[in-house]
Formats: C-alpha cells, sequence, structure tokens
C-alpha cells in the first residue's frame, strides 16, 4: 500500500483507497478512478509538482498534495507491463 | 438573424475537449448571440440551428464540465439551466450530449447524470476520425438499443462530418421525446433519495426533482440546497439520516453516484466497442518532448516569449494605426468647428478622443485572443499550466495563472479578458486583481521620460537601464503577496482541486479560433468600450470647464511681445491651471506632498487617471511646452530640469529631485490608473466591488510606497 505520490514515472498501481469526502477524490471519481482502477504515474512536473497520471484512457495532473489519500496497491495484478508507445 | 420558428431550445453538454464548440459552431453556422447568465461571469452561447427540415430551434452551448455535481459557477450554471432555473432562460426541450468517441466510459458518466433530468437526449459521438484511426468501431445500434432508443450519431465537426446527421437526431429526439435509460438505484440509495425529496418539498414548498434530490443527497457542495431555499437547520438532520441509510447499505454517500453510475456503464458498454488495429496516439510522444524535466520548461519558455514578444511586437502596428486615424479625424473634423471651441475640443479631444481611448486596445486583445485560442484548442495550454502550476500554487494561483500574469506587461485589459481561461473561480479573481500590477505597456513613457531627464544624466546610462528594469519589478514584488494575502486571508471561497486533464494535441481549427478572438473583442467593446468613452468625456469636461475668455486677454497682455505659438502654449498651461481639474488638483496637493510632487505633477497625476501615459501630455500642457509632448521631448525635459519650488520650505531647490523622480515612477508602477482595466475588471468579476477595491488599494499602496521612497531619498541624498 503507497500513497500515490510515492509512486515512480513509469509505475503502475492499483486504486486501493480514496477518501470521498475530499473535492478531489470526487473529481476524479466522476473522471472514473474508482477504487480497483489501474493507474499509472506518467511522470512529475519538471518542478517536481503536479503530477500525471493515466487511467481509463486520459492522461489527468493533480497536485502532490491533492494525492496523499490516493493509495495504490503496487504490488500484485497489476497489468502486463504495455510494450511503451512508439 | 432569424428567430427559431416554435421557440424552442435546445442545450449542448459534454466534457470539455469534446470538441463541443466546434460541433456548436458548424450547427448555429456561426449565427450566434454571446451574453451572459444572470449574477455568475459565465458567457451565455447561443445561435439558431437548422433541423435539416427547416425547422429552426436555439442552441445554446453550455459549459464543459465532467460532472453535475455543483462545485464551479460553469456546473452550476449548467444544472440550473438544464433544470430551467435560469431567469428569462426556458427548460430545454432537448439535450444534444457530446461524446469524446476515444473514451466512451468517462463521457458517458456525465450523459448518465444528465439523463435523470428527464429531457429528451441525443447523443453525438464526435471525434468519430480519431476514434477510427485509433482502431476504435463503435456499434452505434447496439449502444442506442442499450440507451433506451436515443439516436446515437458519428461525427467528427472538425472535418464537418456527419453535421447533418446531429440535425436530424435532434429533430427526431424533440419529435419522439427519446428518453435516455436511466441509472437503477439500488433499493436503500433509491429510499434516502426519496426521502430526501419529500422532506425538501415539505420544507420549501415546492415540487423536488429527482435530479434536485440526487444533487441534495450526494453533494457536499450545498449550492442546490440554497437556491431551493432549504435551510441547514431544515435539511441538517434528514440529510444525515439518508446519507447514513447509503452507508449502511455499503455505499460511501459521497462515492456512491460514481460508483453506480459507473456500474450502469460498463454493462451498457460491453460489447459496443471493438478494438482493432489502429495507430497509437502520438500526444504521449509529444509529451515527452514538450514536457521533459529539462526541454519542457525551456520550449515553454520559447513559446511564451514568442507569444508574448509577438502581442507586444505584432500589436504595435495596428495600434499605431489606429492612433494615426483618430489624430487624422481630428484634423478633418477640427477646422471647420474654428468658430467653436467648445465644440471643437469636446469632438476632438472628448469623443473622437473617447474612442480612440478603448479602440487602441482591440489590436492586442485580438492578438492575444488568437494565441490564447491556437495554445488551448491544440492542447498546449495545459501542459504549460501543468508546468507552471508549482511556481503560483504556494500563493493561491494556479498554473494557469501565467498566461493573463505575462500578457499583463503588455496591456491588463487582454489580460484581464484572458483570465476567463482559469476555471477556479478564487484563482481566477485573484489574478485578475494582481494583474493590474504587471508593469504595462502605458508606465513606459512614463519611466522613459523620468529616466532620460533624471537618471541618465546624473547617473549614467547604466543606472538609467537599473531603474528602468527596477521599476518593470516593483510592481511584481507587490503583486505575489497581494495574491498570497487574498487568497488565504481575504476571499472566502472554497479552493478548487487543481485537477486538470492533459487532453489529446489536436490541430486547432481556424474559424473556432478566431470565431471566439472576435467574440471576445466584440464583448469588451460593447461592455468596458462605453465605460471607458464615457470616463473620457467626463474627465474632458473636468480640464476643459470653466474656460473664461479673460484668461486669454490677461495672457495676451501679459506678453505682448511673445510669437503666437508661445502664447498658446502658456494660455493652454492657465486654462488646465483654472480648469475643475486644476482647482482640484491645487487644493488636494497637500496630500502628494509628502511624495515631492507640486500642484503641477498633482494635476498630471490626478488627469492620468483614466489612462496613466496622459501625464506626459499633461506635463507637456502645465510646462508650457504645448499639448503634443512626448516622453522623448528636449523641450519637455528642458522644462522640467529648469523646475523650482517656488514656495514653502523647498523654495529655490529642484521640483524634480532625486527622491521625487524615484517617488514619481514608483507610484505610477502602482497606482490604480487606468479607466479601462477598472472597467474591465468589473466586467470580468461581475461587479463593481472588486473594481473599487482594486482602485482604492492600488491608489493607497502607490500613495504609501511612493511617500516611503520620496522621505528615505529625499533624507539620503
Amino acid at each position: 500500500m503507497t500513497p500515490l505520490s510515492q509512486l515512480l514515472p513509469g509505475q503502475f498501481g492499483k486504486l486501493a483507497s480514496l477518501n470521498p469526502e475530499r473535492g478531489v477524490d470526487q473529481r476524479l471519481m466522476a473522471l472514473g478512478l474508482l477504487p480497483g482502477m489501474v493507474l499509472k504515474l506518467i511522470r512529475k512536473a519538471p518542478l517536481g509538482d503536479p503530477l500525471a497520471i493515466e487511467f481509463g484512457g486520459q492522461v489527468v495532473s493533480l497536485r502532490l498534495a491533492e494525492a496523499e489519500n490516493l493509495i495504490v496497491d503496487v504490488a500484485a495484478d497489476c497489468p502486463i507491463q504495455r510494450p511503451r508507445q512508439p | 438573424m432569424s428567430t427559431p420558428d416554435a421557440g424552442l431550445l435546445v442545450a449542448l453538454v459534454g466534457n470539455p475537449n469534446t470538441g463541443k464548440s466546434t460541433l456548436f459552431n458548424a450547427l448555429t453556422g456561426l449565427r450566434q448571440r454571446v451574453g451572459n447568465y444572470p449574477g455568475v461571469t459565465v458567457a451565455r452561447k447561443s445561435g439558431t440551428c437548422d433541423l435539416g427540415d427547416g425547422q429552426k430551434v436555439e442552441l445554446v452551448d453550455l459549459p464543459g464540465l465532467y460532472s453535475l455535481a455543483a462545485a464551479s459557477p460553469d456546473e452550476q450554471v449548467v444544472i440550473d439551466a438544464l433544470s430551467g432555473n435560469i431567469a428569462g432562460d426556458r427548460r430545454p426541450d432537448a439535450v444534444v450530449l457530446v461524446v469524446d468517441s476515444t473514451n466512451l466510459l468517462r463521457n458517458l458518466f456525465l450523459a448518465s447524470q444528465v439523463a435523470e433530468l428527464g429531457r429528451p437526449v441525443v447523443i453525438v459521438l464526435n471525434q468519430a476520425d480519431v476514434a477510427k484511426e485509433q482502431g476504435l468501431r463503435i456499434d452505434t445500434e447496439l449502444l442506442s438499443r442499450r440507451l433506451g432508443g436515443v439516436p446515437v450519431v458519428l461525427s467528427s465537426a472538425w472535418k464537418g462530418e456527419g453535421i447533418l446527421d446531429v440535425r436530424r437526431a435532434i429533430a427526431r429526439a424533440i419529435a419522439q421525446q427519446t428518453q435516455m435509460k436511466r441509472v437503477t438505484w439500488p433499493t436503500n440509495i433509491a429510499a434516502a433519495l426519496a426521502d430526501v425529496a419529500t422532506v425538501a418539498a415539505a420544507d420549501t414548498g415546492k415540487p423536488i426533482s429527482e435530479a434536485e434530490a440526487q444533487r441534495l443527497l450526494f453533494d457536499t457542495n450545498p449550492s442546490t440546497a440554497d437556491r431551493l431555499g432549504w435551510t441547514l437547520a431544515q435539511r441538517e438532520k434528514t440529510l444525515r439520516t439518508a446519507r447514513d441509510r447509503v452507508r449502511n447499505s455499503g455505499y460511501n454517500p459521497m462515492a456512491a453516484e460514481p460508483l453506480v453510475h459507473y456500474a450502469h456503464l460498463r454493462l451498457i458498454l460491453e460489447g459496443v466497442v471493438t478494438e482493432g488495429a489502429g495507430k497509437a496516439g502520438r500526444s504521449a510522444a509529444v509529451d515527452r518532448l514538450l514536457l521533459h524535466r529539462f526541454l519542457g520548461p525551456v520550449l515553454f519558455l520559447g513559446i511564451m516569449l514568442g507569444f508574448f514578444g509577438s502581442v507586444f511586437w505584432l500589436a504595435k502596428f495596428p495600434m499605431e494605426w489606429i492612433q494615426a486615424g483618430v489624430d487624422w479625424t481630428k484634423t478633418i473634423v477640427a477646422p471647420p468647428l474654428d468658430a467653436y471651441p467648445m465644440l471643437q475640443s469636446l469632438l476632438a479631444d472628448g469623443i473622437i478622443g473617447g474612442v480612440g481611448a478603448f479602440l487602441v486596445f482591440l489590436p492586442q486583445i485580438l492578438i492575444l485572443f488568437l494565441f490564447i485560442g491556437i495554445l488551448e484548442d491544440s492542447g498546449y495550454m495545459a501542459r504549460a499550466a501543468f508546468i507552471m502550476d508549482r511556481l503560483f500554487s504556494w500563493c493561491g494561483l494556479n498554473g494557469k495563472s501565467f498566461v493573463p500574469l505575462l500578457s499583463g506587461f503588455a496591456c491588463a485589459i487582454p489580460s484581464l479578458l484572458s483570465t476567463r481561461t482559469i476555471e477556479d473561480p478564487k484563482a481566477r479573481l485573484a489574478t485578475a486583481f494582481v494583474v493590474p500590477f504587471m508593469s504595462c505597456s502605458a508606465r513606459f513613457p512614463v519611466y522613459a521620460l523620468m529616466c532620460a531627464a533624471f537618471i541618465g544624466p546624473t547617473y549614467g546610462a547604466g543606472w538609467q537601464s537599473v531603474v528602468m528594469i527596477g521599476m518593470h519589478c516593483v510592481g511584481l514584488l507587490f503583486a505575489v503577496p497581494t495574491a498570497f494575502v487574498l487568497t488565504r486571508l481575504v476571499l472566502k471561497v472554497k479552493p478548487q482541486p487543481f485537477v486538470l486533464e492533459l487532453p489529446r494535441y489536436q490541430m486547432p481549427k481556424p474559424r473556432d479560433v478566431i470565431w471566439r478572438m472576435w467574440q471576445n473583442a466584440a464583448e469588451f467593446v460593447s461592455k468596458a468600450g462605453t465605460v471607458i468613452f464615457a470616463i473620457t468625456i467626463i474627465v474632458w469636461a473636468l480640464s476643459y470647464f470653466p474656460r473664461d475668455a479673460s484668461v486669454a486677454e490677461r495672457i495676451k497682455a501679459a506678453n505682448p511681445s511673445a510669437t503666437e505659438e508661445v502664447v498658446k502654449s502658456k494660455l493652454q498651461a492657465a486654462y488646465v491651471e483654472q480648469s475643475y481639474m486644476g482647482r482640484f488638483g491645487k487644493a488636494v496637493q497637500p496630500i502628494f506632498d509628502p511624495l515631492g510632487f507640486d500642484w503641477k505633477i498633482t494635476v498630471g497625476v490626478l488627469a492620468s487617471f483614466p489612462a496613466r501615459e496622459v501625464i506626459v501630455s499633461t506635463l507637456g500642457v502645465t510646462y508650457s511646452v504645448g499639448e503634443g509632448a512626448e516622453a522623448d521631448s528636449q523641450h519637455l525635459r528642458q522644462a522640467m530640469q529648469d523646475a523650482k519650488w517656488s514656495e514653502g520650505p523647498r523654495a529655490g531647490t529642484p521640483i524634480f529631485s532625486l527622491a521625487a523622480v524615484l517617488a514619481l515612477m514608483v507610484f505610477f508602477a502602482l497606482c490604480s490608473q487606468c479607466g479601462p482595466t477598472i472597467a474591465t475588471l468589473a466586467q470580468e468579476t461581475g461587479g463593481w466591488k472588486w473594481a473599487a477595491g482594486s482602485f482604492v488599494y492600488m491608489t493607497a499602496l502607490a500613495w504609501l510606497a511612493g511617500t516611503a521612497v520620496y522621505q528615505v531619498v529625499i533624507r539620503l541624498t
């Protein structure tokens, strides 16, 4: 169990839990980021914050501080590491 | 413009970046009207749409959004518009849901929420060409059947494909009242919703729709309850009980809505999309370059400097043409009126000058919005915000504040209009509030005159550059703490999380970009333009009246041997001195005394409240070197260098001491001396409150800083 903010660029994680009381998490849920969803940390901004994550075929940016409630599971049944897109 | 036949209203709803505005432009063919929703700074764009059979409807393009949860003014407007709760607006007769074909699941979440409102629905799978390229095949018939028979049409608004199908689908939706299949709520949630609806209806005495009950139950934001007039005391217990009931059935009440909708949609989409061979998008590859740790910021700076430089540089030429045109018009209309000096001055300086005063902003507005349109529609604007966010987040702004602040160095007017690109209302307001601190190009002539006349000759070109650069930083120095204090302590608006989609890169469509540029310019002219015009006329009147014939005789008598030109400039100076503006300037000079300003500078300062660059020509008038004075005028420099205090403790010393010169420049760097900025700020913040606040705050700050500079420097020199 790792906070999303500690994922390394390129790493996949499966969303274990979020905090639905918070506005950020409500926004992300509306975008389809629900528990069980697999996401990928694509990169951090050049100054280290915010993050760009990919899930459900879209790329979304969110701030480190706003990602603290997103707990991901890096292990186990994450997808087969897809080949890097050309 | 033709008006809709049967008075039918159709709403266009969809996620951002779905090509919704392109589709809107394609459907209405630019027969559009732009207004504002009452009470909020959200634009209402509507147009007439032909349904392909001669029937015409009014089509309204609602702001793009991801969810109906009312977290921002844009979202609230969409909910209100779809429920028919906007004063002067009908409830839409049909809703066109614009969906990105490459991401059906996420896009249909909003559609599924909208279905709860019970309006006839059309689903437009837009950007179908991109989906096809990616190898996605969508079974529209299956999707239509699963969604309860609503029309589902493929389109590519960018290429102009499928537009006729959309028109026909709207006609069908209205004729057949096609309802989209709604989500089935788990029993406990359905019961909780029913409870909320019943109690709210009893408490408020209004009928509560199912969609409203959902907003009341699921949203943390109380805006729906507030609008219905369901008070906190009334709703607290009911909502707590209802939410407990949802929780007991295994759902977090704040997560139930997306969980149920997404589960419902996954079933609906089962087998609808088949993935074949196709090209993966290039966006990821482009991002590897444009968002690269080192190259990204370098390219960003290059793009922004190129973009900002062009606004500044390209706009210079049309601005000069406008200025020349205004001057030319004056020379045409003025001479025939030589016999009526008052009428002549009103027409030339008041009316023509007033029109010129806002026309001169148009080139910058047009060019800035051309670039913003390209940046936004291409998808780069979101990346720019991503790169810059860290620099702005700590003082309550966000990455999207960057473009308005940078363009503020050219001119605050287009820059204020560009704050519309910031979704978060708090960050938008704070950005708009600090934009006027950026050292705009109108401050340049003031710095140039002062530096060339006093800093350069005494201290050399090196110090002259230092002071010029320093003056451009003064505003920034105050802007950052202002933003910090404003967002932390003053603004009670709840900050929006900075969740930003980095959309697929796309070629901007010239028609959309040019059309939006034009709409922004037209709105500026019709709203701020009238205020700017009025201010110019008022200031003209204050510096023209009263004008007594005896002044002319007195000046002529006092200078019997002077040339006509000298008499004319002395006469102008005398007229200004005894005008309302001049009298007022003399009366309030003591207020500006701590900054080392004499009454002539004070009049200059007062006369430049509508437009700060006026100081140069006003000093030209009060120092009797004629009206046409420019920053590089040798006569004006000489007259100012020679000016000495004639009375008081400083009698005999130069008025323009180093202390006074620096104080004057700092004052101009900070003071709110721009009528158009105030008018535009009022327009963009939805009222005069923030505009008045900005005026008082900046002017007080300028006075304090000017006084501090004068008092410190005068003691050191």
